[in-house]
Parts: structure tokens; sequence; C-alpha cells
């Protein structure tokens, strides 16, 4: 945790960008997942310049996890921060004080703001605390958020008067989309009131998981639309010259309409238009200044994902995605990587030890050689035929002086232990070999998206202390690579 | 067993997977099941390693002992067309509506309009019958938004049935909510042996069962294989470190001594263990928390290779095993 002085100064001066590394530092023994460039978490967080982060990414991911940790640690480097989650767990909302819906940001207690004033240098390593910054936090009720939106926008006599539409209470209760809408909606009032220099944003965990770009212009295109506009005055419509053919569709549309939908629903819908259409220009203007807002210099993207395929898959979809849009990625957050700090012992080495302590006759071929198969893929398999041969005279007196107390009985608890212990380092070799394909594959196809590692945690985080540590753990997947790479250096 | 198996279950626990595997469990010995697609990430087509579905019902897989998996993956647009010509024959009007951006309208921005659909179709599907009158499926398998979103998409017919109080809208959700609401459904929810979704899960029931839909049983997926028992795991704690070196010498690993290669990795592995061993406590604790759900339970291994379609068929094969299908 204390990365090396010029190599801040090197990163601050990128502004969150990568940093190329060199692909053969600590890629050969210690990382595992080795992406061509490298995503620095610190620099982003402390650039006065980054005023919105944006974590996307499909369900179960660690989106609102990773998002409120990222809010934390900006807040103890020194930043007035709001974290705006959508769905966040229970636990996590109530450590963060905002489990009660009221739709305002909420002060969260208990960041720590050590008052080391002094420590403000962006090169200066020992966690970065500084002082000044707040973590504020709120769940986002999307209702709510339509209300204060209406209420803005219309008299308060037509505003009741929308509130009360049966319509508009089933439209704004959370159908297909409002969550998205009103997502932009309040990143955008959290934005214009400028009270917090950096918002951090979670995305909901929608169908395709991209509909909160698509929901401000599908909404602009709908209020543009002519549906709209027969809705709200067919008549006027039909009266026009030249517009004959229309006509015809026109009248059959509103008949179908009413055919389909029933004629007392029809009425809500156009009351509701009606009653809403003053109040459509702002939502326009507003969605796509929030679109706007999204494609701006301030603002970072970060797509998250476990290393695992689907979560993959789907953000390779992010990553085109926001390029077609012309939205600013910064990089991919990868949660809850696996490693070991025995790399070195492939899975078939361990297993194949594991049947020697199991199997003892096998044992007595001395150095263990019999069934030590080393596949070409396994890590650390290039050097451990010198390591062994000069280890193997060793293992023969050793495992003979073993053998003179307990002669090779398998129901030995440590044996029986250690067997297991070697099959569960087999196990996550395999997964690591598994996660490792999986990234690869990603990495072939976006090689340009800068990656930062997140290793995996045993259990789920539920305070602040949690979220500090997966904190730590983001910005250290920057700097931890060459230090693996020491420790799981051999000799 | 009833005949729409709708699977839902958190994000990121698996639900593709298991529906499908449910899918192709229900076709085993001749039977002929639809697995239906609602959220248009063609997810089944990846399962099937086949290319993206069209919105038509295909033959996907074949299923041990003959039976057949067809695939549909529903797009509401389509559906709507679809359903406006079938029931009004009104192919032209349908087109003049698209141009409108009513359909559009009627399947992204109107209160649920989008989800009758998917449900309708569904639901037309377990009824639809051939001509002899047999069932054209023996059952219909969803693969149903995540646990969150679950009650709200399959209850949205009631709602729009009393949002359009008459004519065909709610004729038709009625007529949906008549399946969703029999024994001839049943909502499973997959989960990890996880705090969240575990959580989710239990939120997930309560809400489903408010709302009088008929839950089925509760599918823990991506089950570790147990390595280290409760004896072992005691023994973690108090080990001495030089047995497990001289143990791992044995086994031919390297030297016990002290730097010795053997030594070098009880560290590591010790701490791995005791990784293990916190993980397979939370694993408890959250199996002791669905055990108070008062459901079924069905366990479905993590396989080892990471999903294939050949890792489809053995969860399908585990799945009948537990007489899950």
């Amino acid at each position: 945790m204390s990365p090396d002085p010029a190599e801040a100064q090197e990163t601050a001066e990128g502004r969150g960008s990568a940093k190329e590394r060199s692909s053969a530092e600590g890629r050969e023994q210690g990382r595992r997942l080795s992406p061509a460039r490298v995503l620095d978490v610190d620099p982003l967080l402390d650039d006065p310049k980054t005023r919105i982060v944006v974590c996307c990414g499909s369900g179960g991911v660690g989106k609102t996890t990773t998002a409120a940790a990222l809010g934390l640690r900006a807040a103890e480097r020194g930043r007035k921060v709001v974290v705006l989650t959508i769905d966040p767990a229970r636990r996590l909302a109530q450590s963060m004080g905002i489990d009660s819906l009221d739709n305002v940001p909420r002060r969260v207690k208990g960041t720590e703001d050590q008052g080391e004033a002094s420590g403000g240098d962006a090169a200066e390593g020992g966690g970065g605390r500084r002082a000044g910054g707040e973590l504020h936090a709120m769940m986002l009720d999307m209702k709510r958020t339509f209300d204060e939106v209406v209420e803005a926008h219309a008299d308060p006599e037509r505003a009741a008067a929308i509130l009360a539409n049966p319509f508009y209470q089933s439209l704004s209760a959370g159908f297909a989309g409002t969550q998205e809408y009103m997502a932009m909606e309040k990143l955008g009032q959290l934005r214009a009131k400028d009270e917090w220099d950096l918002i951090v944003v979670d995305t909901p965990p929608s169908r395709s998981a991209l509909d909160f770009l698509d929901a401000p212009k599908r909404l602009g295109s709908f209020l543009d639309g002519r549906l709209i506009r027969l809705l709200t005055a067919p008549a006027k419509l039909g009266g026009r010259a030249g517009m004959a053919f229309l006509n015809v569709g026109m009248s059959m549309m509103t008949g179908t309409l009413g055919k389909l939908l029933g004629g007392q629903l029809l009425k809500d819908v156009q009351t509701f238009v009606a009653a809403m259409d003053t109040t459509f220009g702002g939502f326009r203007t507003r969605a796509d200044a929030t679109y706007k807002l999204l494609q701006a210099p301030g603002t970072a993207f970060l797509v998250v994902a476990a290393p695992e395929r689907d979560a993959l898959r789907e953000a390779a979809y992010f990553v085109e995605r926001l390029a077609a849009e012309e939205m600013p990625l910064v990089g991919l957050v990868l949660n809850r990587v696996h490693g070991s700090d025995a790399g070195r012992l492939s899975a078939e080495r361990a297993l194949a030890a594991a049947e020697n302590l199991e199997d003892p006759r096998i044992v007595d071929q001395g150095g263990g050689k019999a069934g030590l198969r080393n596949s070409p893929e396994s890590y650390g398999s290039s050097r451990s035929p010198a390591s062994e041969t000069s280890d193997a005279s060793e293992t023969a007196t050793d495992a003979t002086a073993s053998e003179e107390g307990s002669p090779a009985d398998t129901e030995r608890p440590v044996d029986r232990l250690t067997a297991g212990l070697l099959r569960l380092h087999a196990d996550r070799m395999q997964l690591l070999a598994r996660e490792q394909r999986t990234c690869d594959r990603f990495t072939a196809r976006h090689p340009e998206v800068a990656v930062v590692e997140v290793p995996a945690l045993p259990g789920d985080v539920h305070d602040l202390t949690g979220l500090r540590d997966i904190g730590t753990r983001l910005a250290a997947g920057a700097t931890e690579r060459t230090d693996a790479t020491e420790r799981r250096e051999p000799t | 067993m009833s005949r729409l198996q709708v699977v839902s279950g958190k994000g990121g626990t698996g639900k593709t997977t298991v529906a499908a595997a449910l899918a192709l469990a229900l076709a085993t010995e001749g039977k002929r099941t639809l697995l239906v697609e609602v959220e248009g990430r063609q997810g089944i087509a990846q399962l099937f390693e086949t290319e993206a579905l069209p919105y038509e019902e295909r033959k996907i897989a074949v299923a041990p002992g003959g039976g057949e998996v067809y695939a549909l993956a529903i797009d509401p647009e389509l559906a709507l067309l679809d359903y406006l010509q079938m029931f009004y024959k009104l192919g032209g009007a349908g087109r003049a509506l698209k141009k409108l951006g009513a359909i559009d309208f009627a399947t992204t921005v109107a209160p649920g309009i989008r989800d009758v659909l998917l449900t309708g179709k569904a639901c037309e599907a377990v009824r639809r019958k051939d001509k002899k009158g047999r069932f054209a499926y023996d059952y219909v398998v969803m693969d149903a938004p995540p646990t969150g979103r679950i009650t709200r998409f399959l209850n949205v017919n009631d709602e729009v049935a009393g949002l359009a109080k008459i004519g065909p809208i709610h004729n038709q959700a009625q007529a949906v909510m008549r399946v969703l609401k029999s024994p001839e459904t049943a909502v499973h929810l997959v989960t990890l042996l996880e705090e969240m979704p575990v959580q989710e899960t239990a939120d997930g029931i309560a809400e489903l069962r408010a709302a009088r839909l008929p839950v089925g049983r509760v599918i823990v997926n991506m089950v570790r294989p147990q390595v280290l028992d409760a004896a072992d795991l005691e023994l973690v704690g108090t080990v001495k470190r030089s047995s497990v070196a001289q143990a791992l010498s044995a086994a031919g690993l390297g030297g016990a001594r002290r730097g010795g290669n053997a030594e070098k990795l009880v560290d590591p592995l010790l701490r791995q263990a005791a990784e293990y061993a916190e993980r397979y406590a939370l694993e408890q604790e959250q199996r002791g928390a669905l055990g108070e759900l008062g459901l079924p339970l069905g366990e479905l291994p993590l396989l080892a290779e990471g999903m294939d379609l050949a890792g489809l068929y053995e969860l399908a094969t585990e799945l009948r095993k537990q007489g899950l299908s």
C-alpha cells in the first residue's frame, strides 16, 4: 500500500486513464488475469474534474457495492460525494443509513475524516486520506421522483390532476422503463444542484442493462411523436389539407385504440396526455440535457463485471454500446477475482499429491514423481522441473523420516487434512484457470479497456468497514501486481 | 406437475441455465417442452450454442429418451402485431400503428402492456392444442425476469385488468391471470448460498405469496462440493505446521524443512482452508435461512468446467434425479 511516488505522479497526470504496463512485468508468476492496461481508480476519484461516475453492469456482479465503495473512498480522500443507489441490499442500505425512502441524500455517518489537511499531496501514499470529504447517499424512489418532475413543471391544479390520473399512477409506480427514466432524472437533479463535487451512480438492474441510456431518447422520441399529437388533438390533425391518407389511418387508429384499450382507459390516457402537454417540453429538455451530461468530459463510466462468462459477455456489450453512444468509458472493474499464494503448485500436481497421501503405496516411489503430470497450461509449470529436481533428495529423506514414526496410514488425520488442503487448492487453481480464460477472451476482444481487479472476499459486504476494504482493494488493484510478483516469487 | 414452470432468481444466480436444464429434464422420455425467453437477452441461444433465436418456436435440443425442447424468444413488438392480427385481423392497422410510434409506445412506455404481451404469449402456448385436442406442449418453461421484478411482472395483468375495466385487453388480462394463479403454474426461485441472493429469495417469496401467485420450489444453484468436513476444519485451527509440511513432503511436493518447497506451501494452503471455513460457515447459515422458508429445496452442483452444453445435460439429469421435473 505504498505506491512508488514517481508512479503516482505519473498517474496523477494521466487522470485516471490507464497506464500502460509492460506485459512481461508481473504477468509471469503472480497475477493471473493480465489485461494490457490497468485502471487506477485513485487518480480518477481525486481529480476535481471528475464529477460523475456511472457504474453499469449486469445483475449480481456487485455494482451497488462497487459504487458505494468508490463513493466512500472518494469521500475519505477529501471529496464531497453523493452516491445514488437504485436497489441496494437491505443491510448495506441500513449501514449507510439510507434504508428509509425519502428520496433526498443523507449524510452517511461513520466516514473517517482524519483531519490530515497536510496529506493532500497526490504523490503521497499512506491511504491518501484527506480532510474535508463528506459522503452522502440516497436510494432512488422512482414514484416520488416522477411526482416531483410533474410538480416542478405544471401549475398546482394541473399537477394535482395528473397525480390523480389512474394511468399516471401505474406509469409512475414502476412499469418497464420508469426506473431508468427516473434514475437519469435524479442524476440530472443532483448535478444541477451542484452541492456535491462528485456523484457516483449505480444503474438499475434492467432487462438490457443499458436501458438507462435509451430511456431519455426513447422518452423524447415518444413525446415528439405523432402518437402524442394524435392523442391530444386528433381533430386538429384531421382538418389539415393533404393529410387525407393519414386521416384515414388516424380515425382507424383511434377506433383501434378504443377497441383495444377499452373506452375508459383511452380516456384516462388522453386526459393524462392532455394534462401533461405543457410539461412535456420540460421533460424532453431535461432528458436531452441528462444524455449530454453523460457524454460530457466530467463523466466516467465504469463497467462492472465478475470473471464469469455471462457477466463478461454483457460487459463487452456495454463497452461496445458506450463507444457507439460516445459515452466516456474509463475502464472495467472486475470483481471477485480469485487468487492463490501457492500459484506455482498446479492443480494437476496438487491432485496427484493428494492421491499420494490417500493411497500411500505411491509415496514409496520417492519424490512422488509418479502421477506428477504437469499440464503445459498450468501456472508455474515451467519452473517446477528444476526446483523439483533440486528438491528431490531432500524429499526422499523427509519422506523416510516421517514413515519411521507411523508407517503410511491413510487414516492419519493430518494426511487426510493435507489431502483435503491439496484438493481445495486444485479446485482453486481450476477456478483461476477458468477465470483467466474468460478474461482473456474479453481482453482479446477489447484490449483498449483498462481493467482493475478486485480480489474475492469470502463473505458479503454490509458495513462501512467492508466497503472501505473493497475500496482499498480497488485502489490496490493497480499497484498490487508488482507486490504480488515479489510475494509469489520462489526462493 | 404444473404445466407452466416459471423460473426466476436474483441476477447472476444462473436462472437461464436452470430454466434450460428444467426444460431439458421435463422433455425427457418423449415429452415436448417450450422454453420461453422474455427479456430479449438471447441467453437461451448462447446456452444452446445456436444463433440468435427469432420470434418463432424452434426446436433447439433433443432430450434423453427422445423428447424435444423448443425455444421462443418473445419480442413484445412482434407479439403485439401478432395479437392484433390474430384477434382483430388488423395487420394493416398494425403497420399504421407502428408508423405512428404507437407500437413503440405500447411496448416500451405504456404501463404494463409489454408484460401483458409477454405473459400472454406464454399462457397462449400453455393452452394451445393441436388438431387432435392434445396440448401442443407438455410443459412451458419461462426464463422470467429477476426476483426483484417477478411479482410485478406476473401480476401486471391484474393491474391492467383494473386499469382497462372493459374491452379486450381487460378480458385478455383476466384470462392470463386465471392461468398464472392456478395450480397450472409454479414459480421457482433460483438462489446461491450467499446472503444477498438468499435474502432476495425470501423477499420474493413473501411478495409472490402476498399476490397469491403459486410458489414452486427454491433451487440452490452452483453448490460447491464439500472438500473439507467439520473434523478437517477443526484440525485446520490446531494442526502443527510442521506436520502438514511433512505430509506435503511425503506426498512428493518437496522439502519439509524451513525454506523447503513443501514447507513454503503450508501457509498459503492453510490460508485457503481458513477462507474455505469462513465461506462454509456462511453457507451453512444461508442453508438454515432457506430451510425456514418452508418450501421444497433442490440443489444443483457447481460445474468445475464451467457451463457448456454438456453441463446443461448434466444439470438436467440432476434435476430428474432429485425429482424436480
